[in-house]
């Protein structure tokens, strides 16, 4: 600390506390509109106290639907939003961590340009490729699968990258300590690398799994039937143009549970995700 | 147990660098054997090419009857000791030392058998369930040194394995690995730059240079009769000291700074020859009589046990030492036995030893 003073703590805080405000009044705001009336929200009256219609709203959008374009129920949208997201976590740390550990301990021609190639499709998101990718997915039939969704979203130059400074950082000694150990390769990463790893991988996978669920392009293009919309879609789906056609305590219920799986993995996993990131054990 | 055969070993880096020249070396069964050397002589990269960290250029490498140029490491039977240790951070202390019998397919109740005899033997038998991040620097040391014994290898490796040990640590593991040597009576190669280390662990001292091997010999020979100028200012601190001169009379070299009688029997050298004189500075002595060296004080370094003194001799520095008890200020000569000082050639640098 700078300075210790009365005053000095106090301005932080109002900094600290406007930051707050900022960011919780909108979330706080839209709990508030899922417990009242459509009408209510659609009027312009919105009040800032909860209103009574909690448990009815929440019912409805789980499991039920609006009534508009999209009838699916929520909690389907909910398990295709994690399923997606899981499967590109899962996906993108175990193909960027094979590859990472191929390109830091084994000798083959070309392996730097190999890794520089891996590095280059950091500036290949699928968004600037998205035509020739929905051609291949296309043409594979993979339209409206989980196959579609995650597949080409899984390749990852970040987390090899990220893997990959990892593995440099492990002592050389490890590896030739497990050569006379009697490890070949497949033992040393499944003995000690990924071992060492866990709390790489836990951090990476908090990540990579908000970086999933946040996904709205690609599954905006890839799905069209209602059963395997993904929830950010879902709400998109759910706002009708007219404005008073629109169920708005649905959407922002709606919108109040998609929120919730990215804060419970980001709250559960927080110790590892920290650890992860800070310290390694060595 | 088994001797290790080194035949004109080459190392040559890919970029050219020849790390080792041509090493040629039989290490006996059963006995300690330390490389010596600055960093950079090869010793190291010697030691790795024997456990198989490191491909040979060409020649030879024997461990028992066996050449293991084309032997994987896990196959040579041989244990490593590291430098920082190389323990699995994630690994419990028993499973560090039971992981490489696992993998070698050793039954479950030989590995606890082997692994609670080396534990005891190392008396790290009451932290066998600790992650080696819970230990000192000295248990891990012998935790790494437990792996290597569990292995019951035909010889034992070690990479400068004090080193990251603190001063007083280190002097009581290398007791304990000495030790532990004369009851396991197991091969050993034992790599260092700390000449203390090598001259109280070793049956033989190979000391390095350059890629070469300078002199091979038991401790008391490479202190007594260093092979080359190398090896005489390597071995003993603070180094010898040498100077420059030429045998005027039989049996007497003169410097700069005066005259030396050197013995006749063991350097055969002819009157007129250039010399480097060597005489390390615990052999030498003030001498009341007003022959041998001229010396002009400069400095004292007290010891404790000893006193050295620093001075100049015509020029060249001279390091005196001599026991703090016997003496406490210079005189204006030194000299040296006959029998102490040494002669060596001024361009190989070699000894004039017959």
């Amino acid at each position: 600390m700078v300075e210790q003073s009365r005053f000095g703590n106090l301005f932080a805080y109002a900094v600290l506390g406007l930051g707050i405000f900022v960011v919780a009044f909108p979330v706080y705001l839209c709990f508030v509109g899922s417990t009242h009336e459509q009408s209510i929200i659609a009027n312009g009256q919105m009040p800032l106290t909860p209103g009574p219609l909690f448990f009815e709203t929440y019912y409805k959008a789980l499991f039920i639907g609006t009534s508009g374009t999209t009838r699916e129920p929520v909690w389907r949208m909910l398990v295709n939003s994690a399923t997606m997201a899981a499967i590109i976590a899962v996906g993108k740390i175990v193909i960027s961590i094979l590859s990472a550990y191929a390109v830091v301990y084994f000798k083959f021609p070309f392996r730097m340009a190999a890794f520089w190639m891996i590095f280059m499709t950091l500036m290949l998101p699928v968004e600037v490729r998205i035509y020739p990718t929905f051609k291949i997915v296309a043409d594979l039939n993979m339209l409206d699968s989980f196959a579609g969704l995650t597949v080409p979203l899984i390749a990852s130059a970040t987390a090899t990258l990220f893997f990959r400074q990892f593995f440099m950082t492990l002592p050389d000694e490890l590896i030739e300590a497990s050569k006379l150990d009697g490890a070949g390769p497949f033992r040393f990463f499944k003995d000690t690398v990924l071992p060492l790893s866990v709390t790489n991988i836990a951090a990476l996978f908090v990540i990579l799994f908000i970086y999933g669920w946040n996904q709205y392009l690609w599954p905006l293009l890839i799905t069209t039937r209602d059963d395997m919309q993904t929830i950010v879609i879902g709400i998109k789906k759910m706002i009708v143009t007219a404005d008073a056609l629109t169920e708005w305590n649905v959407v922002l219920a709606t919108a109040m549970l998609a929120m919730l799986p990215p804060v419970a993995v980001v709250v559960l996993m927080q110790r590892w995700f920290v650890k992860g990131l800070v310290e390694t054990e060595k | 147990m088994a001797a290790v055969d080194l035949k004109d070993v080459r190392k040559v880096y890919a970029g050219g660098v020849e790390a080792v020249k041509g090493v040629s070396l039989s290490i006996p069964d059963g006995s300690f054997t330390v490389l010596l050397g600055p960093s950079g002589c090869g010793k190291s990269t010697l030691l790795r090419m024997i456990a198989g960290l490191e491909t040979i250029t060409s020649g030879t490498i024997a461990i028992g009857p066996r050449v293991v140029n084309d032997v994987e490491p896990a196959d040579r039977d041989i244990a490593m000791v590291f430098q920082n240790y190389a323990l699995y951070p994630h690994m419990s202390v028993y499973d560090n030392m039971a992981y490489g019998l696992r993998n070698r397919g050793v039954a479950r109740d030989e590995i606890e058998r082997r692994v609670a005899e080396a534990a005891k033997l190392l008396a790290i038998d009451t932290f066998l369930e600790r992650k080696p991040r819970a230990l000192s620097g000295g248990q891990r040391q012998r935790v790494a040194m437990g792996r290597a014994i569990v292995r019951e290898p035909q010889a034992f490796l070690f990479d400068e394995p004090l080193s990251n040990l603190d001063a007083k640590l280190r002097v009581a593991m290398r007791i304990e690995i000495r030790k532990l040597h004369n009851r396991l009576k197991a091969t050993s190669i034992f790599v260092t730059h700390d000449q203390v280390e090598a001259m109280t662990l070793a049956d033989t001292v190979v000391v390095m240079s350059g890629g070469q091997i300078e002199q091979v010999g038991a401790p008391t020979d490479v202190y007594r009769r260093p092979a080359s100028k190398f090896v005489a200012t390597f071995i003993g601190s603070p180094a010898m000291n040498i100077l420059p001169g030429r045998v005027v009379a039989p049996g007497v070299v003169e410097t700069q700074g005066g005259r030396l009688v050197f013995d006749r029997a063991t350097y055969p050298v002819t009157e007129g020859q250039s010399v480097d004189v060597g005489v390390r500075p615990e052999d030498l002595d003030f001498d009341a009589a007003g022959d041998g060296l001229s010396y002009a004080h400069e400095l004292t370094e007290e010891l404790g046990a000893t006193r050295l003194f620093h001075g100049l001799s015509s020029g060249s520095e001279l390091v005196v030492a001599i026991a703090a008890a016997e003496r406490d200020r210079a005189g204006e000569r030194v000299s040296a036995l006959p029998a102490n000082v040494h002669l060596f050639d001024p361009a190989s640098g070699r000894t004039l030893r017959a």
